[in-house]
């Protein structure tokens, strides 16, 4: 009996050592909050030719921590970044296709050599 | 669910690069606005702030049924299913407000592509809190417990998926110019 309390002891520990105290993630939830409020900041302020690369690395910071942190993937086995990551950048190729075949497939008159125009 | 989210990854990536590919098209023979002419960002960076913290409470929810704090892993799991319903909400009201101004679906190619994109991530997050509320009754019901924290784990990930797309969707169509 004392064996089987003393696993599910360990194995709760385990779960503790998976990721960040509940004050840790309340830290990493107010991080968030404030780059949103700068992400925001950058519709009311002018930011000239730095608001879209700004708000860009924003996104990705914001997207890496929410990954890194809440979903554990820092703490996690790397198979599953990989499964992650994979799907990430499938998306972007779909996106790099797509971009392709509508933006620089067009004829001088403009019109989507796809339609047959 | 990694493998999952990996291929929802391809779903939202299609959306996001169709939106953005026709996001100021109107069609030949189609006119009226554009979403973008339309939107609210005040409104929308609370909505946004909700759903961010609707990930802090589903991750507290978690290490609440690790440490088997039942009651309060069933009050995170209700605090995050509230603000995700505040947040649909939000998207109803959105919605409600651009078809006041003339934005229907088919108005325009731009504006069925912007539906298309806001409104399947709505449909994952009220998948979303359909999962918190039975997660929710489970645990009521004592059917799930410490030695199952990972039932509730797994659905935390699709919930934080869902933060992440809003991430990309909230800087890539609201706020970039």
């Amino acid at each position: 009996m004392d064996t089987v309390a003393a696993s599910e002891e360990e194995a709760h520990e385990e779960h503790h050592d998976h990721g960040l105290s509940d004050v840790g993630y309340i830290k990493i939830a107010l991080i968030l909050g404030v780059l949103t409020a700068v992400e925001v900041a950058t519709y009311f302020w002018d930011f000239g030719i730095l608001e879209v690369p700004s708000l860009l690395i924003l996104m990705v910071v914001k997207f890496q921590i929410v990954c890194s942190y809440f979903m554990h993937l820092k703490f996690d086995s790397k198979v599953f970044s990989y499964l992650f990551v994979t799907g990430l950048i499938l998306a972007m190729a779909v996106f790099a296709a797509m971009g392709t075949s509508m933006v620089f497939w067009q004829n001088p008159s403009g019109c989507d050599l796809s339609a047959f125009c | 669910m990694w493998a999952f989210l990996g291929s929802d990854c391809l779903l939202f990536g299609s959306l996001i690069s169709t939106y953005l590919l026709l996001r100021n098209r109107v069609g030949p023979a189609t006119s009226g606005p554009t979403a973008a002419d339309l939107f609210d960002i005040p409104f929308t960076s609370v909505s946004s702030f909700v759903l961010l913290m609707s990930s802090l409470t589903m991750v507290l929810a978690v290490t609440s049924i690790q440490r088997a704090e039942m009651e309060r892993c069933k009050l995170w799991l209700l605090t995050t299913a509230a603000l995700g319903a505040i947040f649909i909400a939000g998207q109803v009201y959105e919605f409600t407000s651009f078809y006041r101004e003339g934005l229907g679906f088919t108005t325009n190619i731009s504006s069925s592509a912007f539906y298309t994109l806001t409104g399947f991530h709505g449909v994952h997050v009220s998948l979303g809190i359909v999962m918190l509320v039975t997660m929710w009754a489970l645990v009521s019901g004592g059917q799930l417990g410490p030695e199952r924290a990972e039932t509730i784990e797994i659905i935390g990930l699709y919930w934080h998926f869902v933060d992440i797309v809003w991430i990309v969707i909230f800087a890539v169509v609201y706020l970039i110019p």
